[in-house]
């Protein structure tokens, strides 16, 4: 059984024929070719695939691409680009946010989400909001306050 | 590929759902957020032959006052909960649970009638069903029926459903009068599966508690309304010792089991600390103190 879906990524227009059972990660990942969004545990533990479907961030190892036919998708490479990087790349880079980088995906997708979503006020809000996202190398320290940061920009902007 | 092959169904209303589950002879399932099932079909622990998406299902989403009840569909995801006003208002154990359901990127996709569907003992979702005392409302090929929540949950991971019943929408009463209220919880980590839980509402009459409600999840194999601990409750006045009697009460009424996480002994201390410590912060509450 194959279906045909639609989906806009990074605002292109890609339409495919996958399985049902094909996993939205893999179809990012092998059949786009958009490699960017990794693939840590594959069952909805670590964060590292998290993507923005709508603008919500989402799982994409706990979707199916055939569920995405129609979907609005923003991956890591559509944040920023490596001459011109967003807010919260920028903040991950100064802060040193991120040491082998494969959690970096996930934490700046769900970064977007939480600075969309919440006050973050404090840092243990910050700290809840990530803590589905696992990072072995850097401590979380640095993450912290890269997100720390972009939120003190985001609240500057909208005063 | 992760998951076994499997058909996909994309009914447009819940009867078509309810006759593509049927005609799967039991070996169909439902997805709906999909956070519960996603992990047992990459992991190959369940090979469904048919998945019914019920996604494209109008009208199952929605968060609706009804009198002396919120009315909440079977779609309504976690995060449209946590940032629901009419349940800040109606429901505010339910509110100051739905941060500790997970994190935000399931709370995006994970379903109320999901997770009730599910039916694990360490979700927040259905203890809050038991605790208000919600009717889970399910169709099935002959008809609806409605389903008290107490009755639903039979034990860890399983409810009372047929195989071809869908749960299209969740009633909870408010109880308007219970001023008091608290949510405790302890897990590993912050969104992680509850070790202990515990949720207390209670009205005031003439400074003492009247009608209380208690239950507690992550000490048995369902989430369990307390009715022993509510009547312990009645009359109790606010202070550090009634907090250390309800405490020892709440300890008395479950007996949890080891597991990898915890021994049985430590998991029943902690639902005592932490029923000491809703039964403080629901009187700072209906004091109108910051608890």
């Amino acid at each position: 059984m194959k279906m045909d879906i639609a989906v806009t990524v990074n605002g292109r227009k890609y339409q495919a024929r996958v399985e049902p059972r094909l996993l939205l990660s893999d179809f990012l990942r092998d059949t786009l070719g958009l490699t960017g969004t990794h693939v840590g545990c594959e069952h909805g533990v670590c964060g590292a695939c998290t993507i923005l479907v709508n603008g919500d961030s989402v799982r994409s190892c706990l979707a199916l691409a055939v569920r995405a036919d129609g979907a609005d998708i923003v991956t890591v490479e559509g944040l920023g680009s490596p001459d011109q990087l967003n807010t919260l790349q920028t903040e991950f880079r100064d802060k040193h946010g991120l040491q082998c980088g494969f959690c970096t995906p996930g934490m700046l997708i769900t970064g977007m989400d939480l600075l969309k979503k919440y006050p973050l006020a404090s840092d243990e809000e910050i700290r809840e909001g990530l803590s589905g996202n696992l990072c072995r190398c850097t401590g979380y320290q640095n993450i912290v306050a890269a997100i720390r940061a972009a939120a003190v920009l985001r609240n500057g902007s909208a005063t | 590929m992760k998951p076994a092959a499997f058909n996909y169904v994309v009914p447009e209303s819940l009867e078509a759902a309810v006759r593509a589950l049927a005609a799967a002879n039991g070996d169909g399932k439902v997805i709906a957020g999909g956070q519960s099932l996603m992990p047992l079909l990459n992991f190959r622990m369940t090979r469904p032959s048919v998945v019914v998406d019920l996604m494209r299902i109008p009208g199952l989403s929605f968060i609706e006052l009804r009198g002396d009840t919120v009315a909440i569909g079977a779609l309504t995801r976690h995060a449209d909960l946590e940032f629901s006003d009419l349940i800040a208002t109606k429901l505010p154990v339910m509110a100051a649970a739905m941060p500790h359901v997970a994190h935000l990127a399931i709370r995006n996709r994970g379903t109320i009638g999901g997770s009730l569907s599910h039916a694990d003992p360490a979700a927040e979702l259905p203890m809050l069903a038991v605790f208000y005392g919600a009717v889970i409302k399910a169709q099935g090929p002959q008809g609806r029926r409605e389903i008290p929540a107490e009755e639903f949950f039979v034990s860890a991971l399983a409810n009372c459903l047929e195989p071809e019943e869908i749960v299209f929408e969740i009633d909870f009463p408010i109880p308007k009068a219970h001023t008091g209220w608290a949510f405790e919880e302890v897990a590993r980590r912050f969104g992680d599966f509850a070790l202990a839980c515990i949720a207390v509402s209670f009205e005031l009459n003439d400074g003492r508690i009247a009608d209380a409600r208690v239950a507690v999840m992550g000490v048995a194999d369902t989430p369990r309304r307390l009715r022993k601990a509510e009547g312990a409750l009645r009359g109790a006045q606010r202070g550090a010792e009634s907090a250390a009697q309800f405490a020892e009460v709440v300890r008395s009424c479950v007996s949890p089991l080891d597991d990898i996480h915890v021994s049985a002994e430590y998991r029943k201390h902690l639902i005592g600390a932490l029923a000491g410590k809703a039964f403080t912060a629901a009187w700072a509450r209906a004091a109108g103190e910051q608890p």
